[in-house]
């Protein structure tokens, strides 16, 4: 009997970018734990070899669309976007944290294998049909990026931020659990097409509460996750303390998945009651907005002031969560992909110019930074420029078509004060770049360091992308609306 | 509902009952003559240097939280056990999968130097 | 009739232990209470035939969190803990709590709770077959579950990876 649960190759070939994933980060510790250390170097083109050939190998599978392990997986249109989304920001994040990691002078081995892991994390989070492989897939890629928000662990700062990430994480992770066993004591099972024909079938007047609070505690997990507010409060103080590369990861890779399993079940599972955790998602989304944009305002230092930022932006992307229709999640996945690169390419300028030991995070620092380093700066405001949703670049097109999907909504109140906030958000923004071109540089202009080629490929790279979606934003939209099917 | 625990049931008494008993026997039929050296904590023979309360090296810390990991895979391995028949060679190759990988773990952990003793 | 008695014994157990580990000031007899507190869940968790619960609860918790708690305890130092003031007034607040939760709990059962009738109706599903709780739970875990099961395996990795190497001095 139990041979005929034996995954069948189709099935495998479906679930091949984990398996590679996931045998390159056991590899990757044995040849840690083996290897002489000056062979170490090696290990960093065996990660890139293998986030490249789990990419390839997520673009095959969609060859062949459908489900595997009975159903447990469902590799759709979505889950090959979002594989393909976390898989690209891993390898931009592996090339953009060598040179930071030999600065430092921390051993690479284990963060390769900590990114690779987190990977595999987050792919099942994004691939996941059912209730208990999202709660596994996410606790890895949580696990994971706790380890490597305190990487540098003789760095107090370092180790403040894996202690509250992990402490804050796994309470949140508490929530979503609760919320999974209310479910399936509910309706019985926690595949979502199944909860999804429950609700539909059932007199939901009769058992709202308990639905209610079902809802309630996964969407504190998951808002938790995607510091939406009011969850948001872990977010400035892991990201200021994490290393830097590390933050430009956590707020691009797992924040895309984690965005992308809350799309998935809020708009299959409980698609039913919709019209129930709208207004909750609504009042998040103004929220996160107002909090992330205002907050921003006051920060002094720069990667603090990126925290809120992302929570600002993880807002925007609330806006199109709350329309729960098809272009809501179509611009929802090009406003990821865009920030994914905006904010990787953000980054990439703050890691090389924070320098040794993360001494330079104030605004101030950056003060002559347009005559010191040209290239850094320039691609700096391109990234800005983008943050804000300045025409001809990615942001802009992400919001736009977000608050077109919020219009098409009907949520007009939403739209107007997300449309204002976006113009509180300029100042601080542009603010930074008064800093970098009008100001003299002060007596912090040794930070100056010379950036690897590496690095330098993920600033350009991601700059170029960004003008490009920008300029030609169906390029990506008609990505991602062919790629908005959730299968059923 | 304890149809299976009967042999439990008769059990437990007596494991209650047998250190009681025995107690109380050796209470009534020992001569009893206490000393202060009797009523102090037995150390290999030696009179205690300091309180034993004291405080341990974060080294035990580690080793306890390994052995709460590989408890949680035992926890794991327990249904496998009680079907191990029925699963056959499937489920060999279901668990073999399962703990080479956290067997890389103990190799790591191993390399690493978190068994070592200072 | 004996499950009644049971019941109220592990009861007992259960609630008896969580009361003296929460007022005893020596931290390593609360937690010797605390395990006993355990013990009783677990003879609940039998009383339900959770038979794996039970041993998860023995293996896992009473096993190995206790192991975890006691280690914790042993790392601070006990002298200067016990000294402190442990009391910090925050009784007035534990009290509404439980006034409030006592209540909803007392309101739930009054009133009973609609839409708990599919829960109930998985339970009678699953009771059908002679086999015992673990043995269904073992062919569901290697058979529809496989993929859960050995996914796990890459969570205690990481794991494992996390707790060494944060927990660790650095090496030169």
């Amino acid at each position: 009997m139990p041979a005929s649960f034996m995954p069948s190759a189709q099935e495998m070939m479906r679930f091949l970018p984990e398996t590679l994933l996931t045998l390159a980060g056991v590899f990757l510790m044995v040849l840690e734990a083996i290897m002489a250390p000056e062979n170490k170097g090696r290990l960093k083109a065996f990660a890139l070899f293998a986030l490249a050939a789990a990419l390839a190998a997520a673009v095959i599978a969609y060859n062949d669309p459908g489900p595997a392990f009975n159903r447990l997986l469902i590799i759709d249109g979505f889950a090959t976007f979002f594989r393909v989304l976390v898989i690209g920001v891993a390898i931009l994040a592996v090339l953009g944290s060598s040179q930071y990691l030999a600065r430092e002078g921390a051993n690479p081995g284990e963060y390769w294998a900590l990114v690779l892991f987190s990977v595999v994390g987050q792919s099942l989070m994004v691939t996941s049909n059912e209730l208990i492989m999202i709660f596994i897939g996410l606790e890895i890629s949580s696990i994971a990026s706790y380890v490597l928000a305190g990487y540098l662990r003789d760095d107090a700062r370092n180790s403040e931020s894996a202690l509250k990430y992990f402490l804050l994480g796994s309470f949140a992770t508490g929530f979503l659990l609760y919320g999974v066993a209310w479910i399936y004591g509910l309706t019985g099972t926690t595949d979502l097409s199944q909860i999804r024909a429950d609700l539909a079938n059932r007199d939901i007047s009769n058992s709202m509460m308990m639905i209610g609070a079902a809802c309630a505690l996964m969407f504190v997990g998951f808002a938790f996750k995607v510091s939406a507010a009011p969850f948001q409060v872990w977010a400035p103080d892991v990201y200021q303390g994490a290393p830097s590369p590390v933050a430009a990861f956590l707020s691009s890779g797992p924040k895309a998945a984690a965005f992308a399993m809350f799309l998935r079940v809020f708009v299959t599972a409980f698609e039913p009651v919709a019209d129930r955790w709208e207004p909750i998602v609504w009042a998040s989304a103004l929220v996160t907005m107002i909090v992330g944009n205002f907050a921003a305002l006051r920060q002094t230092n720069v990667k603090r002031l990126m925290a809120y930022s992302s929570i600002a932006h993880a807002g925007y992307v609330m806006v199109a969560v709350a329309t729960h229709s098809k272009l809501g999640i179509e611009a929802a996945m090009f406003y990821l992909a865009a920030y994914a690169l905006t904010n990787l390419g953000a980054f990439a300028v703050i890691t090389c110019l924070v320098g040794k030991g993360e001494r330079f995070v104030e605004i101030k620092d950056l003060a002559g930074l347009g005559a010191r380093q040209p290239l850094s700066a320039a691609m700096l405001t391109i990234f800005l420029l983008s943050l804000i949703g300045v025409p001809l670049t990615g942001g802009f097109f992400g919001k736009f078509y977000i608050f077109k999907a919020a219009l098409d909504a009907r949520l007009i109140w939403l739209t107007v004060l997300g449309l204002l906030n976006s113009a509180v958000a300029a100042y601080y923004y542009l603010r930074i770049l008064v800093v970098m071109y009008m100001e003299e540089p002060g007596d912090t202009v040794e930070n100056t360091q010379e950036m690897g080629g590496a690095l330098k490929f993920v600033l350009v790279g991601s700059a170029v992308a960004t003008l490009v979606i920008g300029t030609f934003p169906s390029l990506l939209l008609d990505v991602a609306s062919r790629y908005a099917v959730l299968g059923r | 509902m304890p149809d299976g625990y009967l042999p439990i049931f008769v059990f437990l008494p007596v494991a209650i009952l047998f250190p009681v008993v025995t107690l109380f026997v050796a209470k009534l039929v020992r001569p009893s003559q206490p000393t202060p050296s009797k009523l102090g904590a037995y150390e290999c023979g030696i009179e205690p240097a300091s309180n034993s309360r004291g405080r341990y090296t974060v080294r035990y810390y580690i080793v306890a939280i390994l052995f709460v990991v590989f408890d949680v895979e035992t926890v794991f391995l327990y249904p496998w056990a009680v079907r191990y028949k029925q699963l056959g060679w499937f489920g060999v190759a279901e668990v073999a999968v399962f703990l080479a990988i956290l067997i890389v773990g103990y190799v790591w952990a191993y390399k690493k130097g978190a068994f070592e003793w200072v | 009739m004996i499950d009644t008695a049971l019941f109220y014994v592990f009861a007992l157990m259960t609630l008896g232990g969580g009361i003296l580990c929460i007022t005893r000031r020596n931290a390593v007899h609360a937690a010797i209470w605390l395990i006993a507190s355990l013990m009783g869940v677990a003879g609940l968790f039998l009383l339900q035939r959770a038979e794996f619960l039970f041993a998860v609860q023995i293996v896992l918790y009473i096993g190995g969190i206790m192991v975890l708690f006691l280690f914790v305890i042993m790392l601070i130092n006990l002298d200067t803990a016990a000294a402190e003031r442990q009391y910090s007034g925050q009784w007035k607040l534990a009290l509404g709590a439980v006034v409030l939760a006592g209540g909803e709990i007392a309101w739930v059962m009054a009133r009973g709770l609609p839409g708990l009738g599919a829960a109930a109706a998985v339970q009678d599903g699953g009771e059908g077959g002679s086999d015992g709780n673990v043995e269904r739970l073992a062919d569901l875990l290697f058979s529809e579950y496989l993929l859960p099961f050995e996914i796990v395996s890459i969570l205690l990795l990481a794991a494992i990876v996390g707790s060494v190497f944060l927990a660790r001095r650095r090496t030169s």
